[in-house]
C-alpha cells in the first residue's frame, strides 16, 4: 500500500519542485507569486502523503528520508511532472494536464477508506481546481494569442502529449490500493480529463495530436535524464548536511 | 510587459464589510488580473471576495486642487455627530 502512496507523493514533490524553479524567474511579478504558490500546494500534498507512506511502510522512514535520501531509480513519479519547465507555454500546459487529472482524482478520493488520503483530498480538490483555472487561462491566451505564443503553445502540445497516457495507467501497487478502496481508479478518470482538456484546447484554438506514442516508465523507476538533474539539486542540501533542521 | 494593463484590486475581508483598495497589479485581461489578485493579495486569508478594476477607469482628484476640494469642510464642525447627548441605555454606537 505504501508504494501506491509513494507514487502519488513523488508526482506532487517533483512537480512542486519544478514549479518552484520559476521563483525569481517568472515573466512578471504576479506569476512569480502564483507559480511558487502552486508549488507549495503540490509540496504540501506530498508531505502528508510521504508521512502516511512512511507510516504504512513501517521501516522508520519519515518524509525527509523519502524525499531526500532516495535515488533516481527509486522515484515513482510519472514522466510528465519531471519534464523541464521549458518556456511558459510548456510549464502551463504541463500544469493543466496534471491538474485536469488530479482534480477528479482527489474528488473521487474523498471517499477513500484511508483517513490521511481523505484529508489530502479535501484540500487538494480545491487547489487543483484553481490550478486548472489558472493554467487553463494561460493556455487559452497563449494558444489564441500572438503568432509567437501560438507557435510555442503548439510546440508545447507536441512535446507533452506523449506523457498524458501514463497518468491513466495504474501500477500493480496502485491497482491493489484501488481494489482496497484507498485510491480511485485511474483509467476511469479519462473522460473527466478529456472534457477539461478539449474545452481548453477548443478555446485556445489548439488541436490535440491523436497519433502520439505514449512515453511511460516512471512508475517502474525508468526516468528521463531530466529527473537526475532535478534530484541532484533538490537533494544537495540534505546530502551535504544530513539531519540539519531549521 | 510594457503593454500589460494595470488593475486596481479591492478585497472584502468578510461579509458585511465593504471592498477595500489593497493595491494594483498587471494582467493581460480581467480574468488573469483576478487570478493574479488572488495570488498576490490573498496569501494569508485576507479575503472572501475580490474586485479588479482597470486602473484607467478610475478618475482621480487632482492633488493640486486639494485646497479647494477639501479645505472648505474644515470650519463646518457642526457636521460631526458630536453635539448629541446619547442616553446611557443606547450603549456603544
Amino acid at each position: 500500500m505504501h508504494e501506491a502512496l509513494l507514487e502519488l507523493a513523488d508526482d506532487h514533490l517533483i512537480l512542486g519542485h519544478r514549479l518552484s524553479e520559476w521563483c525569481g524567474h517568472a515573466p512578471m511579478l504576479e506569476e512569480d507569486l502564483a507559480l511558487p504558490n502552486m508549488a507549495l500546494d503540490c509540496i504540501g500534498s506530498a508531505r502528508t502523503l510521504y508521512a502516511r507512506a512512511g507510516e504504512l511502510e513501517g521501516a522508520g522512514r519519515d518524509e525527509d528520508a523519502l524525499a531526500y535520501r532516495r535515488g533516481e531509480r527509486a522515484f515513482r513519479n510519472c514522466l510528465l511532472v519531471e519534464r523541464e519547465n521549458g518556456d511558459f507555454a510548456q510549464t502551463m500546459l504541463r500544469q493543466l494536464m496534471f491538474a485536469a487529472f488530479m482534480e477528479p482524482y482527489w474528488h473521487a478520493a474523498l471517499g477513500s477508506t484511508d483517513e490521511a488520503v481523505r484529508g489530502v483530498a479535501g484540500k487538494a480538490t480545491k487547489e487543483m481546481g484553481y490550478h486548472i483555472r489558472h493554467a487553463g487561462e494561460w493556455v487559452i491566451r497563449l494558444g489564441d494569442g500572438a503568432p509567437e505564443s501560438t507557435l510555442r503553445m503548439g510546440r508545447a502540445v507536441e512535446e507533452l502529449a506523449p506523457y498524458a497516457d501514463e497518468l491513466f495507467a495504474s501500477s500493480a501497487a496502485a491497482r491493489a490500493a484501488e481494489e482496497a478502496g484507498v485510491l480511485p481508479e485511474r483509467e476511469a478518470l479519462r473522460p473527466a480529463w478529456e472534457a477539461v482538456m478539449s474545452d481548453v484546447m477548443g478555446q485556445a484554438g489548439l488541436a490535440w495530436p491523436d497519433d502520439v506514442w505514449p512515453q511511460t516508465g516512471g512508475r517502474e523507476g525508468r526516468h528521463t535524464e531530466a529527473l537526475g538533474h532535478l534530484l541532484a539539486e533538490m537533494q544537495s542540501v540534505h546530502r551535504a548536511h544530513p539531519g540539519a533542521a531549521w | 510587459m510594457g503593454e500589460t494593463p494595470l488593475w486596481e484590486v479591492f478585497i472584502r475581508p468578510r461579509n458585511g464589510l465593504a471592498h477595500k483598495h489593497v493595491g494594483s497589479l498587471h494582467g493581460a485581461d480581467a480574468e488573469l488580473a483576478l487570478s493574479a489578485a488572488r495570488d498576490v493579495y490573498t496569501r494569508r486569508g485576507e479575503g472572501g471576495s475580490i474586485w479588479v478594476v482597470p486602473s484607467a477607469a478610475i478618475t482621480a482628484s487632482d492633488p493640486a486642487h486639494a485646497d479647494e476640494m477639501f479645505d472648505p469642510t474644515a470650519d463646518k464642525i457642526y457636521r460631526h455627530p458630536t453635539f448629541y447627548d446619547i442616553p446611557d441605555d443606547v450603549g456603544h454606537m
